[in-house]
């Protein structure tokens, strides 16, 4: 059947469309974190590349190393699942958009909880 | 018909096989690229942290294979994904800030990008993984 309501008549009252600007921004601030934590990151790969088990350990161990690192992984991973839902939103559609979504942010919960207990127990010696 | 495929004569977006390829689309689509990497890197780099905390000949195995040519290939790849997509991310904040939305600002900031994130690559990977 034919809406013949004007488009604004059809829009009102549906409220917004998405989210608002609350995923937008938390991309902004995630990305502005980023920014020193992934340049002091990429250094210290550079200069760990092929540290053994006991140099990787009392690297991680350090405590403003265990800040830096739980900062990076986790404000790294909130970032990345952000993005990853706005690519899934472009490509995919119905259920499987659903699925996909939340299977990215589960996977990133899971994998950032997990490092950051990693670095936890190497920091307390566990 | 129904409202959602009653035909427009709104614009459409481009074409992919006819597009003439420039360096703005490009970056713009090595941007998404990029973050895509990056996200599964870090779940790769959190698997570093994992095995660091357990036992080290588990730790010398995931070890054994970062120094393989795969290992180096996924860590060089890392490396350059991250540097881009800093780069690159700090020209977005520019433009969400209001700035550099003249053709040839963008222009300009999209070359100083794949220079700056270039020569970052190169260094990282002469000094860190030996390449070459």
């Amino acid at each position: 059947m034919d809406d013949r309501r004007t488009p604004l008549a059809r829009a009102r009252g549906l409220g917004s469309a998405k989210d608002g600007v609350g995923h937008w921004w938390a991309q902004r601030l995630t990305a502005i974190a980023l920014i020193p934590l992934v340049v002091w990151f990429a250094v210290s790969l550079v200069m760990l590349s092929g540290a053994d088990y006991a140099t990787a350990r009392a690297w991680i161990g350090s405590p403003l190393v265990m800040v830096l690192l739980i900062l990076v992984i986790g404000i790294g991973l909130h970032h990345g699942q952000l993005g990853l839902q706005v690519v899934l939103e472009d490509y995919t559609d119905g259920a499987w958009r659903v699925v996909w979504i939340v299977l990215v942010k589960f996977i990133a919960a899971v994998f950032g909880l997990a490092a950051i207990v990693a670095i936890l127990r190497i920091g307390f010696g566990g | 018909m129904s409202v959602a495929n009653r035909p427009s004569n709104r614009p459409l977006s481009p074409h992919l096989q006819v597009y003439r390829w420039q360096l703005t689309s490009v970056l713009s689509i090595l941007h998404r690229a990029t973050g895509i990497a990056l996200s599964v890197g870090a779940l790769y780099l959190a698997t570093w942290v994992i095995y660091a905390a357990g036992s080290s000949r588990g730790y010398a195995m995931f070890q054994e294979f970062n120094g393989s040519i795969v290992g180096r290939i996924v860590l060089g790849g890392w490396l350059f994904s991250a540097f881009y997509h800093l780069c690159n991310g700090i020209r977005h904040l520019f433009w969400d800030a209001g700035y550099g939305f003249e053709l040839k600002d963008a222009y300009r900031s999209g070359w100083i990008v794949v220079v700056v994130s270039l020569v970052a690559t190169a260094l990282s990977w002469i000094v860190g993984l030996r390449l070459v």
